[in-house]
This record gives C-alpha cells, sequence and structure tokens, in this order.
C-alpha cells in the first residue's frame, strides 16, 4: 500500500485515525456554480453547506432528507465523484479529495455504490457476467478464472440461485428486485469497506422492498461493512441502521441513534417528518395532518441564519431569523441544531 | 452481441428485408466471383487494351441475347483462326525462297442481317530483320458459286486487311452487287458497305444476306525461305456476349462485373468509416465536454457549410482522381456532418444514466466509459443508418465518374455511363449500354435501401409493426 | 355501515389489450362500488392492472384493445352504453375526472398553468374565458397554491406546486368522482401529507368521491373510507378502511400488510417470496396461489367472491 504512504497525514486525519473512523466528513461544503446562459457567474448552489460526521467501522448509518436537501451531492462527494469545495473526506486516515486518478482507484474499490433506479444502472447491453466482470478488469484482476470465481461468490451472497442462470441474462431479462440483486452484487465484488446505498428500494415494488433491505443488512453484518443509507422514507430507518442523520437544505439538523430519534427527536423538522409519515392506519383518514406548509428552500439563496426558521413552528424572531444555530448536544451521541435547545 | 442478433433474426418477418438481403448477397457473390475469376491486372488488361485485345469483339454491340426477342436473327461474331487450325492450309513450294500458301476459311453464314464488318488480321512471321514482305491475293466465293477477287495486300507486320475501308475496292464490288436488288437512295447516297454487298441474296428485292457456306481463300505468296504468316478471318456481329460491347469494342460484362466489388467496397469502406468515426467522436467530445466538446461542434459546423461535391470536383480536377483519395476525401467530409449532431443529442441524454455514473465509482477511466459504455448504446441505433447509407456512397461515386472524375484506371458502372453518354449512346440507340449499369446501380440502391429501412424498423422500436 | 346511496357500481368489467405476444388481461372482471363522498383505495402492486382500471372507467384506450365490456353505473346510467362522443361531453372531466400518474410532469409546457387548469370548464362547462379563470382561482386557492402563481408556466413551478395545480384541473368542472393514480409516489414526504390535507379539505367542503389507486398503504390510510386490494387484475379483497387495516382476510393483503415497515411500532417486516404473475398468461385457478402460504388443492380452481357482511368481500376459498 505505497500509495499511502506517500500521502502525508494532515493533523484532522490523524486524529480521525485515532477516533478509529473508517470515514470521516469534515466540515464538508459543496458549492455547484450556476452559470447564466454559459457566461457570467450568477450565483452558487450550496448543496453541503457544513456537514460534518463520522463513521464507524461496520457502522450503519442513514441520512434522511427531501429531495433537494443534498443528500446527493454528499453521496457523490462521498464517492469521489464530485469535489468538494471546502473540508474534506478522510477515509482511513486518507484524505480523498486530495488524491489523484491512480489513487483514488485505491478508494474506489473500497467504496460500493448502490443506486436508486435498478435498471437504469445496468448497461442494457451487457450480460450480468460483463456488468460484474467491469469492476474487476478496472481494478486489474487479469485472471478470467479469478474473475469467474469472485463472480459466482457474490451472486451467491446476494441469494440469486441458481447463479449460473443469471450469468447470461441482460439486465432487461430480470425483475427489479432482481436487477437491484446485481447492483449489490456489482458493490461487493470489490471487497469494499464501506458501501453508499442511495434509496436502494424506493424503485422497487412493496414487497421486495423488504427482501432488499434484509439483504443489505445480512451483508452488512456478515461483512462488517460501513453502510451509509440515504433515503426520505424514515418509516425504514429503523431496520437498517444505528444511527439517523436529517438533512436539511444542505446542512445535518439532528444526529442521534435509531431510538433516540424515534422517541426523543428534538429538531422540530425531525418532528415533521416523523408526522408526515403514515403507519397504515384507519385513524388516517379522518384527522389532517400537522405539517409545516410550503416547500424547501432554493439552495442558491437560503434563508438566513437557521434554514428551517420559514416554515417551523417555533420560530424565535431575531435568532432563529438572524443566526444559524450551533449543534447542541442534549444527551450523548445526540446532537441537534436548533436554538429551541440553547 | 447475442442481442443483435437475435434482432437480425426478427429480419425474417420482414419480406422487403429478406428481399433486399438476397440482393445484396447476389451483389456480394459477384463481387467475390469477379475478384477471383477475373483478377485485378487482368481486368486491367482487358479494359485498357492494348495490342490485339478487343479485336475479337465487334463495335458497339448490344448483347447476344437480345436475339431472342427479335423475329429477324441478327448476326453473331465469327472468329476463325488459322492458329487453331479453322482455316484449310495448303503449301505450295515453287521455288527454294518462294512459296505459296494458301489459307482457306469456310464458314456458315444463316443470319437475317448483315455483319458489321469484316477483318483478316494477319501475323507473318520473317527470319530476316528487313524481309521482303510477303503477298497475300483474297478471292470470295459466294455459297451460289458467285466469285470475286478482294485485291490484295502486302503483308507488313501486324498489318490487317479491311475490305469496307478500301475505296477502290468498294468501286469494284460495285459490280458485284446482284441484278433485282434495290436499294434505298438514302442507302446508295451513303454508300454501301463491303459486307452488304458480299453476302447479298440475289433473289430477294430487299437487300438480305443469302444464308449458306461462304468460303475466303487468301493466297499468300512469300518470297525469303523461312517465312510463314497466320492469319485470321472475323465477321464482326452485330451482338456480342451478355452484356454487349463499347465504342472501344470492349466488353462490358469486365466492366459491369467490376463495378460491383468497386461499388460495395467503396460504399461499404465510406459507410462504415464515416459511421464509426462519428460516433467515437460525438462519444468523446459529448463525454470530456467543456472545450473539447466545443472544438468538435464548431469544426461540425463549419464543415456542414462548405459544398461537398465542388470540393470533390475541384479535388479530383486539379489534383488526383484515384479512387482512394476520393474515398478518404469523402469520408472526412461526411465525419464532421449530420450525423455528430444526432449522435451528440443522444449521447448528452445517455451520458446522465445511473450506470455511467456506477463505471465511474467503481474506476472506469473516460476512455473506457467512451468506448465500452457509450458507444455501444448507440450501435442498434446505427445500423440501420449504416445500411441506408451504403447506397449514397456507391451512387456518389457513380456520379463522380459519370462526371468524369472518376478514377481512370477502374471499370465501374459510372465510367460505362460516362463513356456512353460521352459517345451519344442514347442518340444512336445504344439503349443497353446505359441501362446496363443504370440497372445494376439502381438494384444496388434498391437491395440496401430496402435492408436498412427494415433493419431500422426491427431496432428502433418505435417504429415496430409498421 | 348505513347504506349510503351509490355514485358509482362497476359490475363485470373487463378490458384485454391485444399486444405482438398474446393478449394482456390487464382488467377481469372487476366489481366495484362507490358511495357519494365516499373514498375508496385501489392496493395493488406495479403490474396488477390498477391503472388500466382507471383508464377503464374513463374510456381512455389505447387502439390495440380487445375486450372492454361490462356496466359502468353512475348516479344510476350505465355509461358504457354511452357513444364515444357523448361520453367525452357528458361523462368525462364532467361527472368524472382523473389526475393521472406523474401528472406533474404531464402538465402542457407551452401553457400558462392558469390557463390549463381553466381550460376543462370552457370545454366542458361552457364558461367563457373570463369564468373559466374565476372558477380556476378558486380552485387554486383550494388546492393552496398562491394566485399569483396562474401566469407562469410548468416548469417554474416546484414538483408539489404542479401536482396541486393538476388536482385543481381535476376540479375545475366539478365533478362528482375524481380518480387519483399515484398521486404523490414522487414527491417528498411533507410535500405528500400536504397533498392530502388538500385532498381531505376537498372532500370535506366539495363533497367529491374519490378513487385513489397506490401501491403505497401506509399513505393509502391517509384517505381511505373502503379499501379494495387488487392482484393480477382482479380484485381480491374489499372492505372498510375501519376493517381492513388492523385485519386483512385475503392471504395477499395479509402478506402486503406484513411488508411495511412501520414508523412507529418494532415489528419486523416480512417480504412476499416470487413475482406477481404476467398478466400476458394469467395461471388459471386462483391466481396468488403460487405465492400463497395457505394454499391447498381447492385453489386449482378459481375461487369465487364471498360476501361476508358489512360490506367486506373476500375472493379466496379459505372463506367458503
Amino acid at each position: 500500500m505505497s500509495v499511502e504512504e506517500k500521502i502525508e497525514a494532515t493533523p484532522a486525519q490523524a486524529e480521525a485515525k485515532q477516533n478509529g473512523a473508517l470515514l470521516s466528513i469534515q466540515d464538508l461544503h459543496v458549492w455547484y456554480e450556476l452559470r447564466r446562459f454559459g457566461f457570467g457567474l450568477a450565483g452558487y448552489v450550496r448543496a453541503v453547506d457544513g456537514v460534518t460526521f463520522d463513521l464507524g467501522y461496520g457502522e450503519a448509518i442513514a441520512v434522511v432528507g427531501e429531495s433537494g436537501c443534498g443528500k446527493s451531492s454528499l453521496m457523490k462527494t462521498i464517492l469521489g465523484l464530485v469535489k468538494p469545495t471546502k473540508g474534506d473526506v478522510v477515509f482511513e486516515g486518507q484524505s480523498v479529495s486530495a488524491l489523484r486518478s491512480k489513487e483514488m482507484r485505491w478508494y474506489r474499490s473500497n467504496v460500493g455504490y448502490i443506486q436508486q433506479d435498478p435498471y437504469g444502472a445496468l448497461a442494457p447491453f451487457m450480460s450480468v457476467q460483463g456488468i460484474l466482470s467491469e469492476p474487476l478488469i478496472i481494478n486489474g484482476i487479469r485472471d478470467r478464472v479469478e474473475r469467474n470465481e469472485r463472480i459466482h461468490k457474490v451472486l451467491e451472497e446476494v441469494k440469486m440461485h441458481p447463479v449460473g442462470d443469471f450469468i447470461p441474462k441482460f439486465p432487461h431479462m430480470l425483475s427489479g428486485g432482481q436487477q437491484q440483486r446485481v447492483v449489490i452484487a456489482r458493490s461487493m465484488i470489490l471487497e469494499p469497506r464501506m458501501l453508499v446505498a442511495d434509496e436502494p428500494v424506493s424503485m422497487l415494488d412493496a414487497s421486495v422492498r423488504v427482501e432488499i433491505l434484509r439483504l443489505l443488512r445480512g451483508l452488512q453484518e456478515s461483512h462488517h461493512l460501513a453502510v451509509i443509507y440515504i433515503t426520505h422514507d424514515l418509516s425504514t430507518v429503523r431496520y437498517f441502521s444505528e444511527r439517523i442523520f436529517v438533512m436539511y437544505a444542505g446542512q445535518m439538523v439532528e444526529k442521534a441513534p435509531v431510538d433516540t430519534l424515534l422517541n426523543r427527536a428534538a429538531h422540530p423538522y425531525t418532528h415533521a417528518l416523523m408526522e408526515a409519515t403514515s403507519d397504515p392506519d384507519a385513524a388516517n383518514a379522518l384527522k389532517f395532518r400537522d405539517v409545516p406548509p410550503g416547500e424547501p428552500p432554493s439552495l442558491v439563496q437560503p434563508p438566513s441564519g437557521c434554514r428551517f426558521h420559514p416554515r417551523c413552528p417555533h420560530m424565535i424572531k431575531d435568532l432563529c431569523d438572524v443566526e444559524r444555530p450551533p449543534e447542541f448536544e442534549p444527551e450523548p451521541r445526540h446532537q441537534v441544531a436548533c436554538w429551541l435547545l440553547r | 452481441m447475442k442481442r443483435l442478433l437475435k434482432n437480425f433474426r426478427e429480419i425474417r418477418r420482414y419480406p422487403s428485408a429478406v428481399i433486399g438481403l438476397l440482393i445484396i448477397l447476389g451483389l456480394v457473390a459477384t463481387a467475390i466471383y469477379t475478384l477471383i475469376a477475373i483478377p485485378y491486372p487482368e481486368a486491367i488488361r482487358l479494359w485498357r487494351g492494348g495490342a490485339g485485345v478487343w479485336d475479337e469483339y465487334p463495335k458497339l454491340a448490344p448483347p447476344a441475347w437480345v436475339n431472342l426477342f427479335r423475329s429477324k436473327k441478327v448476326p453473331e461474331t465469327i472468329f476463325l483462326k488459322s492458329t487453331e487450325g479453322e482455316a484449310e492450309r495448303q503449301v505450295e513450294q515453287r521455288s527454294e525462297a518462294t512459296q505459296i500458301i494458301t489459307l482457306t476459311y469456310s464458314f456458315d453464314y444463316n443470319y437475317d442481317e448483315f455483319p458489321q464488318e469484316l477483318v483478316v488480321f494477319f501475323d507473318p512471321r520473317y527470319e530476316t530483320l528487313t524481309p521482303t514482305l510477303s503477298f497475300a491475293a483474297f478471292t470470295w466465293r459466294t455459297p451460289d458459286g458467285r466469285e470475286t477477287s478482294l485485291g490484295s495486300v502486302s503483308l507488313t507486320p501486324e498489318v490487317s486487311f479491311r475490305p469496307s475501308q478500301d475505296p477502290a475496292l468498294l468501286r469494284k464490288l460495285k459490280k458485284f452487287i446482284p441484278e433485282g436488288v434495290v436499294f434505298s437512295d438514302k442507302k446508295l447516297e451513303q454508300g454501301i458497305p463491303a459486307e452488304t454487298v458480299l453476302f447479298l441474296d440475289p433473289n430477294q428485292p430487299e437487300p438480305a444476306p443469302l444464308k449458306g457456306t461462304y468460303t475466303l481463300i487468301i493466297k499468300v505468296t512469300t518470297f525469303e525461305p523461312g517465312a510463314d504468316v497466320e492469319a485470321s478471318f472475323v465477321s464482326y456481329g452485330q451482338l456480342y456476349g451478355i452484356a454487349g460491347t463499347d465504342h472501344y469494342r470492349r466488353d462490358l460484362t469486365v466492366a459491369l462485373l467490376w463495378g460491383a466489388p468497386v461499388a460495395l467496397s467503396f460504399g461499404l469502406l465510406a459507410a462504415l468509416g464515416t459511421t464509426v468515426s462519428s460516433m467515437a467522436i460525438a462519444a468523446i467530445g459529448t463525454w470530456f465536454g467543456g472545450v473539447v466538446d466545443q472544438a468538435i461542434q464548431r469544426i461540425t459546423e463549419i464543415n456542414m457549410v462548405l459544398p461537398f461535391l465542388p470540393i470533390l470536383i475541384m479535388v479530383g480536377t486539379f489534383y488526383s482522381r484515384s479512387i482512394w483519395l476520393m474515398l478518404a476525401l469523402v469520408v472526412l467530409l461526411t465525419i464532421f456532418g449530420a450525423g455528430i449532431k444526432n449522435f451528440r443529442a443522444i449521447f448528452i441524454q445517455v451520458k446522465e444514466s445511473p450506470y455511467i455514473e456506477a463505471a465511474r465509482s467503481y474506476g472506469a477511466g473516460n476512455m473506457r466509459i467512451v468506448f465500452r459504455y457509450l458507444v455501444p448504446r448507440i450501435i442498434p441505433m446505427v445500423i440501420p443508418n449504416l445500411v441506408i447509407g451504403v447506397p449514397t456512397y456507391v451512387f456518389l461515386e457513380a456520379s463522380l465518374a459519370y462526371l468524369g472524375l472518376g478514377d481512370p484506371s477502374l471499370p465501374t458502372w459510372g465510367k460505362i455511363i460516362n463513356d456512353a453518354n460521352a459517345q451519344g449512346a442514347l442518340y444512336n440507340g445504344q439503349y443497353y449500354w446505359v441501362l446496363e449499369p443504370a440497372v445494376l446501380l439502381m438494384l444496388t440502391g434498391l437491395g440496401f435501401a430496402m435492408l436498412g429501412y427494415a433493419l431500422d424498423r426491427i431496432f428502433n422500436p418505435r417504429l415496430r409493426g409498421m | 355501515m348505513t347504506e349510503k346511496k351509490v355514485l358509482l357500481d362497476v359490475q363485470d368489467l373487463v378490458l384485454h389489450f391485444r399486444t405482438t405476444r398474446g393478449p394482456v388481461q390487464a382488467v377481469d372482471e372487476v366489481n366495484l362500488d362507490l358511495g357519494y363522498n365516499d373514498a375508496v383505495v385501489i392496493i395493488g402492486e406495479s403490474g396488477c392492472g390498477k391503472s388500466s382500471l382507471a383508464k377503464a372507467i374513463l374510456r381512455l384506450l389505447p387502439r390495440n384493445v380487445q375486450t372492454y365490456k361490462g356496466t359502468v353505473n353512475i348516479g344510476g346510467s350505465d355509461i358504457m352504453k354511452l357513444g364515444d362522443e357523448e361520453f367525452r361531453r357528458n361523462v368525462r372531466w364532467v361527472k368524472i375526472s382523473m389526475v393521472p400518474q406523474a401528472a406533474m410532469n404531464a402538465l402542457n409546457p407551452v401553457l400558462r398553468v392558469g390557463d390549463q387548469v381553466a381550460e376543462p370548464s370552457i370545454i366542458h362547462s361552457g364558461l367563457d374565458k373570463k369564468e373559466a379563470m374565476r372558477q380556476a382561482l378558486k380552485m387554486f386557492d383550494l388546492v393552496g397554491v398562491p394566485q399569483d402563481f396562474a401566469p407562469r408556466y410548468a416548469f417554474e413551478l416546484s414538483g408539489g406546486m404542479r401536482q396541486r395545480a393538476a388536482i385543481a384541473m381535476s376540479l375545475v368542472t366539478t365533478p362528482e368522482l375524481i380518480i387519483l393514480d399515484e398521486p404523490t409516489s414522487a414527491l417528498d414526504v411533507l410535500t405528500q401529507a400536504n397533498i392530502f390535507n388538500v385532498l381531505k379539505r376537498i372532500k370535506q367542503e366539495l363533497g367529491v368521491s374519490y378513487i385513489l389507486i397506490t401501491h403505497d398503504i401506509s399513505t393509502s390510510s391517509e384517505l381511505a373510507d373502503r379499501v379494495a386490494v387488487m392482484y393480477a387484475g382482479q380484485i381480491v379483497e374489499v372492505g372498510s378502511a375501519a376493517d381492513f387495516f388492523p385485519a386483512p382476510l385475503h392471504p395477499y393483503s395479509q402478506k402486503l400488510m406484513a411488508s411495511v415497515p412501520r414508523l412507529r411500532t418494532d415489528i419486523e417486516p416480512e417480504f412476499i417470496v416470487g413475482q406477481p404473475p404476467s398478466l400476458l398468461n394469467p395461471p388459471t385457478g386462483c391466481r396468488f396461489a403460487a405465492r400463497c402460504p395457505q394454499r391447498f388443492d381447492r385453489c386449482a380452481e378459481e375461487p369465487p367472491t364471498y360476501d361476508r357482511g358489512g360490506g367486506r368481500k373476500v375472493k379466496c376459498w379459505l372463506y367458503a
């Protein structure tokens, strides 16, 4: 691993390594330039605006937020597809954003990516064999026998039986659930330390979702994988994660272990999410849900101070609309960015 | 790959595609046969000619099978060679140096029309470098026993005797015309050719040939020891072969056959070259974006404005007409055209696909993504365009040849039409000369178009079922 | 449940499509009824034919229809007997309107939103432009879209706003029944909750009835008075929401309910083995038998629909 030796550790990285964190996100900012008709800068889309957290080895966390909250940009930055504007992504003590392309390959082989759209995530003109061989070939596994062995092994792990039947098939011959299993297999085939799953089940049928979530959880436990599970559906997180991070308008507003969050959520936005998530109950039809009106804010001109303040039922004038709240910690491992806890 | 093949099998459902495919296969088979049976050097020899290559053939003769449609049988060429023993040979030794060699040619003539021309080719052989020339005298005998002398000629090497070109002989022959045969005034004005006179049937008021066995007796007197002579007698018919002949007496079959591989290879190479290059360049531009993409787009736009055919004509007129140069130029000018714009539109969409993002996430390099992930996506859509494009280039090559800018050394269909046009074929009623290459060109276009449009329906699912 | 007057009565509705691979039996003898100010939710997974059912009721048919028959009674008269032109004039958007799937993407990009919402009332109610616009703005208020959004174009609105505009468009001719096909599937939770609040308010204030088609059981409970479960082109269970959600009867409904992850309880969800059958060649007998843990030999024969009283019906041999 001479690559690691080449890169000198910064103090932050050394600290992260000491903490035993696999992945450390430090004050990450990802801003996209907004160009007006190709000339001149019209401003920035502040997709991720100051996010910090650590992910331990083998830990599963969920990032929950609605569309436009920046979770996709966060995910792409973690995957190395986008360069951060400020701040850093540190993996095993190595700053990822400083890596050059050859060194990136090492990082990329350690992170598996599971996408939302199972059909779109697979090249329609490649067979399952081809799709699964690609990451191996790119990462230098030249021996065909070894490749086939690994393909067999990984297909067994995602429970596609009999393996031989599926290898020559093309994506359009598979059901949604089977396609997603191939996507998961592809993410695992390089034996990564970490998986990033972006809404992995939201495009699947209800009856298949549970199956896939179970499969992911099983893989996480057996391989001691760290998983970042990104979703907008709060009801699935309890089956899959240990900690939940709630994201709004580019910032993390609450971080807590699952039980703490579900029972003692503190941020008004988290409350709103929970209120808006229904369980099947006939009584639901008889009452109106108490949810804040309006829409998530534009990330080009986000509201001043706390970004949720225009919709917050508990907004404190001259505080919430002026100054961004820091992270308060009402109990260990529970951080909330809300002035209500001052 | 397997998916492509499965799609190809769909072709069976479209009758037009099957017909198109058969036509194309026929052309390909012709091309292969031609390349084997008449290899390039042979083809050049037959086409560019030189000494004696075309002698056997009549000039401007329609194909022989035309006789099937006619009630009056038009004569075919009769070729008798003394070297092949088709003449009776008698040698009389008069003295030590003098010999009289008599060559007698007999042939049956049963046609309803007169031969085009009569020629005797001589191949005199002398032992000394400056010999005393031998001397040949001709006698002509008709089936009904009439005889006349046709004069004499001295045998310089490679001399040929053409009765129709000897004005003195023509005057003499006037006496040979049987009474009772009436010629129109117009014919009398033009002059009656020797071939007509020698074959006239005395019993018919309208000029018609007498059928039966004719004999030509050539008496050659040699004045040196060791001198010898061989001769060939030709009665040129008015028809020849499968395809007829042109003004140089060339058998058109050579050019028609050779046109097939030339047209097919030009068309296929041009179509493939432009399509593959356009795909690759569009993919690279779209993927890398930025300056690369902008540069490619601007080059394309400028190129699309340039006049295509005039540029080809200029290069052909002022520089070189080599077909390879033309091919390269055509490909170059076409790559940066509408193809790139269309492909780019599709690639821009495909670029955003999740599987491309996934490829980046497991470390695929840029070139790999372009060629292994982007380009294969549009191959099914490109195949029909490729097939339909082939006849465009075939016609382009033919057009250039027709304009006189074709490769001068190659026998191609366009060249035939060019020659025909230059010789005023349509005015002279030599329709076969124009029709034969034209039909072949149309057939090529038809075959590829039918197959191509059927493939379009197969590969483009939105058009399915139409 | 008291006997309400029936607004919609669908009996033995059949819709089969002709495709190159054979007939697709999308809707296979469906029976459904709906009262005034009643909301029925049709729950089913993708490919079960629920969207086709909506289209069958509204006669929005493609060209390759093989079989289309049955009775659809609205307020007593059978609209299946009407000719196409009469149907268009008197039923569609007059009595029944629809918010189709991904409606927010179905808005015309070159028309202003206000004009689009007003259009149906010009066509069907015969209002003039001013009247129609007034009506449209009234609907904007009802669905919670600010009136100054009316001169904007569709792309200028967010997803949630566009969906509300589509709902407004379906309301503008004051129909009695609105069919909603997956109205919130592409929207965020908060927006979703807001939209359901809107729908509930409209039901209260205007007294419309709904047929809500969705695959999401949790959100279906937000609007359901009654529930119908669809599987492989057939309705396998019908019941009131109060009866259905705590205790579904049909094995498929039970499995479906068990597969829903819940926020508020700690029950581990289960999954259903296998896949729904293709509508191209549905199996003979009970169509769920292949995946049913409680199947027995009688299931080789197609079960009838049993009436359990109180509006509850089940298509399963277990309830014979």
